[in-house]
């Protein structure tokens, strides 16, 4: 095996991380916060890369403020999930919560179907691939991987730096004391489910610039995507950093050393050891 | 400042208080005492909203809290301390203040406001990044007291302060609570440290199964003779 080969898959395993932390950070956050878990979180960003498609393919946007729109789009599209789904259900017990995001998967999926039928459709736009110390190198993928660490950057600052962001924090460990800090937990949860929907939404964007986009596109990313945030540990914000980088390479490396799929199992029986071994996550606290 | 008339609440099928009035004028000190299960805690979540009264009237200087969501009365000026603490465990002692001061009005006071709290509650200043978590019991209570500080309230819940804390911190928490007092807050304390808690406040009512037994000034309690025999044990 070529070693520059290596050397580039793990470049690109590092760059495909970044995306996939991006998507583990949203999840999480609004785990994290909210305390459920959206099933149904990569199926919506699939309607993401379909907005930035359509405006892009349909109306001739430009890719930037395509890009733009979707972000807004998908932080207005988590915002009404919150209230139209998640909402009613805050105090259900854990398994309705999960029956009811996961049915909001299924209508994702099939609502995706019958608008915009099964066919795969991409931007096909013409990225240059750059060669750094003779290996490639997708430009969209050192992009997504540059935008995807700003906006880690900034949910952080968010979340140390402002009264609504430690209110965020502060409402996964006691939602009651927090009302009685003066906060409306209602409104720190809409803002928290507008943010991780912003966040899918510039990981919708960054993903079109690679990958296709049809109907299933959350089979492929959402299942990784679960398995980030439980390797690293559900809710932990440095978990889901670490792990997304480490199921990167996995698949990154494993997948130019035997094929694309012989790396997925790989990365699965890693992720099945890991949590035999520690249950809580890499860097979780539940049991 | 404060009044209750005729509050009744509880939970579900579950009465807890039945029909109490209760006044809390500016500037004093008021303690409710009573075994446990007489309603106290209840007492004090329908205060800050986190019980909705059943019937009865709540006013805060004349104007009706009824009604209100706990997030509002906080607005109203009155910070509760609730029991157990509820301190944010995993956030750190500075965030935790930071969170006090979540209010509008309060933010644009916050400095001062820390460094009033701060030099209350000197360990808290040294301790200020470490997760509040990992603090003892007594400095868990001084942060949970100073937090609702933060809010600049007008009327200050404490609801047993002393519970869980060895009896060398009861006392130096007594003490804390009396240099609060000393600031000018107006508090309303429930407590089961019966002749502590007396020896503090200017009036006490004596809530038992849900009733105000008694009510009286606080040295006028400590003399009644079934109050020493059940309360304090002498």
């Amino acid at each position: 095996m070529d070693a520059i080969l290596i050397a580039e898959s793990a470049v690109n395993g590092i760059l495909l991380g970044g995306v996939l932390a991006l998507l583990a950070l949203g999840l999480n956050l609004i785990f994290g916060v909210v305390d459920i878990v959206w099933i149904a979180y990569v199926d919506l960003v699939m309607l993401g890369m379909y907005a930035v498609y359509w405006l892009v393919a349909r109306f001739g946007w430009s890719v930037w403020l395509a890009g733009l729109a979707a972000v807004a789009l998908m932080a207005a599209l988590g915002v009404l999930v919150h209230l139209a789904i998640i909402a009613p259900i805050l105090s259900s017990p854990p398994v309705n919560q999960l029956l009811a995001t996961g049915g909001l998967l299924f209508f994702v999926q099939s609502f995706a179907t019958f608008l915009f039928t099964t066919d795969h459709r991409s931007l096909r736009l013409a990225l240059p691939t750059l060669q750094v110390a003779g290996m490639y190198v997708s430009f969209a993928r050192l992009l997504a991987f540059g935008v995807s660490l700003l906006a880690m950057v900034g949910l952080y600052l968010f979340l140390t730096r402002t009264y609504m962001g430690t209110a965020m924090r502060a409402v996964s460990q006691d939602r009651e004391a927090v009302a009685l800090m003066g906060a409306d937990t209602r409104r720190i949860y809409l803002v928290t489910s507008g943010i991780g929907g912003a966040m899918g939404g510039l990981a919708a964007v960054l993903l079109i610039l690679q990958y296709s986009v049809h109907p299933h596109f959350g089979a492929s990313f959402g299942p990784l995507t679960f398995m980030i945030c439980v390797l690293g540990g559900l809710g932990s914000m440095p978990g889901a950093f670490v792990a997304s980088f480490l199921m990167s390479e996995v698949i990154s490396i494993g997948g130019i050393i035997t094929s694309t799929e012989m790396a997925y199992v790989v990365a699965f029986v890693i992720f099945i050891a890991a949590i035999v071994v520690r249950p809580q996550g890499l860097l979780g606290r539940r049991a | 400042m404060l009044e209750l008339r005729g509050v009744t609440a509880g939970y579900g099928e579950f009465t807890a208080l039945w029909g109490v009035s209760l006044r809390v004028n500016a500037g004093e000190a008021v303690a409710v005492v009573g075994p446990n299960g007489a309603g106290k805690t209840t007492l004090m979540r329908v205060i800050s909203g986190l019980v909705a009264p059943r019937a009865g009237e709540l006013l805060l200087d004349g104007r009706p809290l009824n009604g209100l969501a706990a997030h509002h009365i906080v607005a109203r000026g009155i910070a509760h301390v609730p029991e157990g603490r509820r301190i944010f465990p995993r956030l750190s002692v500075a965030d935790n203040l930071r969170m006090g001061s979540y209010l509008p009005a309060a933010r644009r006071t916050a400095r001062e406001t820390l460094e009033r709290v701060f030099s209350l509650f000197p360990a808290l200043a040294e301790r200020r990044l470490q997760l509040a978590g990992t603090l003892s019991g007594g400095e868990q209570q001084m942060l949970a007291i100073g937090r609702a500080l933060m809010s600049r309230p007008k009327l200050i819940l404490l609801d047993e302060p002393s519970m869980g804390l060895a009896p060398v911190m009861v006392l130096r928490l007594f003490d804390l609570i009396r240099r609060v007092r000393e600031e000018g807050y107006t508090i309303l304390i429930v407590e089961q440290n019966v002749r502590q808690v007396l020896a503090l406040v200017d009036r006490a009512y004596l809530l038992e199964t849900g009733r105000v037994r008694m009510e009286g000034r606080a040295n006028e309690l400590l003399e009644q003779d079934f109050v020493r025999k059940a309360y304090i044990g002498i």
